[in-house]
């Protein structure tokens, strides 16, 4: 350091001037802030839109003055076009082809999970996580030709004459497969959040490893579980591709999973993907059908967030 | 205490106890361990179906026959044999209009020679066998095929292709590429990342750096969570009462001079794509801000750096990785998506390459939807190889990523 900067004058005689510690308003920072507001804002207008959008054209469809409530949810026919809006037609797919996922995921997903977290060596896990992400990066329209293709021809060497071709049983199987890998992930990051404490202390009891997986880490991940239960719920009736190919196109009432049926999801794909005119009872009736999926999910989801903050056990 | 301790085995009774026990644990980990197995398989299952469905046996006729054109055989035409060929069968009309979509002087041989095989001998697929038919049971087929089609010849092809990349869509199976669709696919990415990087990132930013604590901010948070739980194809009503309808003069293009297209081009459903995968975009990016330790920003602001200055030149410099991470997710993202395009109203038989944001557009998935669900075998090879082109695409993509974080990953 020269010497001549070390050489300071007393202060009255080197002009100071006083510094202003007040915030300054710097215009382009506040731009540049109003515009992130903006992307951060957009997100409610997004869900605005959908609210708004869905349900502009849902009110046209019920104002429609031949469809009521009572048709609406009392009857089990759907088909707007000559005056049948039971929308039971569509749920009862939807319930039986999320149903069937379900229940193989649900098993296979949290053994997956107890597995990767409790048993597996590193190098196993390094294997089989890759795995299951590769499942859950596969596009679900690959999982659709999977389930019309391999497995509704196995199904009909089983049952022979008694399944459909198109059925819903087959779907739901390939989706439950598709849902496993979500189930099992959120599930493994929840039981991995679980205290090593806890274990040793079960081991210290004379524990085996897998009565303290089951009865003493389970317990205390199960707000993690409850909550990718229902995130899997919620796929699974929002899942479209898979229905669109393989489970039938025709509304059906039934819950036999070897029926050909359709769901919501998949008869908006089929219906919207022909020509179809604005302002008919079929345009409006598939945002009616939306509207409905949308809701279903927004509430399975919530629930979810609600799972996991209320009943999530703290460690720390 | 005595009385308690009664309920304890001891001695034998405790070591018998002790290895059902054992045994019961055993089993159960056989049990978790066979989930595990059931995954593996499964996809194995689901791989082996697609590879078995792409190649295999064919059996196809000839309407004409090779030797009214010519009576060298057909493999070996040079082509300039070709061309004199293809000026001789085809009327003038529709070699003029050939030539005229490119000229014929310039086309390779093997491009003449589907044209040969289309336009001329007019092939006739007659039956087709999967990969593991066409190995075990070779005898089999061939005796099969002699009987029921004895002018058919049989061939074991790959239906995947260089042409098959290059090709448009046709309505013949053999000669159906899907050069329009990774076309649109691309285009649709490129859409969608335009929009959804900026907002998305920059929405991250808001929440990570400017947002204060209060119920907006919480509101902003629990909303972007909820839109990534939203089932795709309720965004695709979105985007057909939006972009499709609403908007209609902005995306057909009308608004700038493009008359021939209504709502349903490539920037309706890019914009669309966009939408969907920009909670997905905020989320990863939130992740990456939230990685940056504090000290590099409170080291910023101690030397008089302004919150912006902060962000641009240190915070998000050093979340770059984590963004690319992101980005790429939502374009493989992007890439996979079937419904949504469904419902905007991807088109179905396109042969002309989309060239502007509004042109008609098909994509990847929207090809295997329509190949798979026709009831024709030579559909389903196509839908599978398309298959084939889909995830080589999305596990490049993935490792790409996966060499990014590792590459650039910083630990702090």
């Amino acid at each position: 350091m020269k010497e001549e900067t070390l050489n300071i004058k007393p202060m009255e005689t080197r002009g100071f001037r006083q510094f202003n510690l007040k915030k300054k308003l710097r215009i382009s920072e506040a731009l540049i802030q109003g515009l992130l507001f903006f992307a951060g804002i957009l997100s409610i207008f997004v869900t605005v839109a959908i609210v708004y959008e869905l349900g502009k054209e849902a009110l046209l469809f019920f104002n429609d003055p031949d469809v009521t409530l009572g048709k609406f949810f009392g009857t089990t026919k759907w088909q707007p076009g000559i005056g049948q809006y039971g929308i039971w037609a569509l749920v009862s797919a939807t319930l039986t082809t999320s149903s069937i996922a379900i229940l193989i995921a649900l098993p296979l997903g949290l053994a997956s999970a107890v597995y990767l977290s409790e048993y597996a060596t590193q190098k196993m896990r390094s294997i089989l996580k890759p795995i299951l992400e590769i499942l859950a990066g596969i596009p679900t329209v690959v999982y659709g030709y999977f389930a019309l293709l391999f497995v509704t021809p196995i199904l009909k060497t089983i049952f022979k004459d008694g399944i459909q071709v198109y059925n819903m049983l087959s779907a739901g199987l390939v989706m439950g497969i598709m849902i496993l890998p979500l189930i099992a992930s959120m599930s493994e990051d929840a039981l991995s959040a679980v205290p090593r404490s806890l274990r040793e202390g079960a081991y210290a009891m004379g524990a085996t490893k897998l009565e303290t997986s089951l009865q003493v880490v389970l317990p205390a991940a199960l707000s993690g579980i409850g909550a990718a239960v229902i995130v899997g719920i919620s796929r699974a009736v929002g899942e479209t591709m898979i229905v669109a190919v393989a489970a039938g196109a025709g509304p059906n009432f039934s819950f036999n999973p070897l029926d050909a049926a359709e769901t919501m999801t998949g008869h908006i794909a089929r219906i919207s993907g022909g020509d179809l005119s604005y302002n008919t009872i079929d345009y409006t009736s598939l945002f009616a059908i939306a509207l409905m999926l949308f809701l279903v999910t927004l509430v399975l989801n919530l629930i979810s967030q609600w799972v996991v903050n209320k009943f999530r056990e703290q460690y720390e | 205490m005595n009385e308690q301790n009664r309920n304890y085995p001891e001695g034998s009774a405790f070591y018998s106890e002790l290895r059902k026990r054992y045994l019961t644990a055993t089993i159960w980990q056989t049990l978790f361990l066979s989930a595990l197995v059931i995954a593996v398989v499964s996809l194995t299952a689901l791989i082996y179906n697609v590879l078995d469905g792409a190649f295999g046996y064919v059996a196809f006729e000839y309407k004409n026959d090779p030797a009214e054109f010519t009576p060298t055989p057909i493999h070996e035409l040079t082509k300039e044999e070709l061309l004199v060929i293809l000026k001789e069968g085809l009327s003038s009309g529709a070699y003029n209009k050939l030539d005229n979509e490119q000229k014929m002087e310039k086309r390779s041989q093997s491009e003449l020679y589907i044209l040969f095989l289309e336009r001329l001998l007019q092939i006739d697929t007659k039956a087709t066998w999967s990969m593991t038919d066409s190995l075990t049971r070779g005898d089999e087929i061939r005796a099969e095929v002699a009987e029921k089609y004895p002018d058919a010849e049989l061939e074991f092809r790959s239906w995947l292709t260089p042409q098959f990349l290059t090709t448009p869509m046709s309505s013949k199976a053999e000669f159906a590429g899907v050069r329009t669709a990774v076309l649109g696919s691309l285009w649709l990415v490129g859409i969608a990342i335009l929009f959804a990087l900026p907002v998305g990132v920059g929405a991250a930013v808001y929440l990570q750096e400017y947002a204060p604590k209060n119920w907006l901010t919480n509101i902003i948070q629990t909303n972007i969570n909820n839109l990534a739980g939203v089932p795709s194809i309720v965004y695709g009503m979105l985007g057909l009462a939006v972009f499709v309808r609403l908007l209609e003069t902005l995306t057909s293009g009308a608004a700038f001079g493009v008359t021939d297209s209504n709502g349903r081009t490539v920037l309706s459903a890019g914009l669309t794509m966009g939408i969907l995968v920009l909670p997905l975009m905020i989320i990863n990016a939130q992740e990456a801000i939230k990685a940056v330790p504090d000290s590099l920003r409170q080291a910023a602001f101690g030397v008089g750096a302004t919150r912006w200055q902060t962000v641009w030149y240190h915070v998000l410099p050093n979340a770059l990785p984590g963004i690319m991470t992101g980005s790429i997710l939502a374009i493989s993202r992007t890439l996979g998506e079937t419904a949504p395009l469904i419902v905007v109203g991807a088109s179905t038989f396109i042969s002309l390459d989309p060239d502007s944001p509004f042109s008609k557009f098909t994509a990847l998935p929207i090809q295997i939807y329509q190949w798979t669900t026709r009831p024709q075998a030579e559909f389903h090879a196509i839908a599978a190889s398309a298959i084939i082109v889909l995830l080589v695409l999305l596990l490049s993509l993935n490792a790409t990523a996966i060499l990014l974080r590792n590459r650039f990953q910083r630990r702090w």
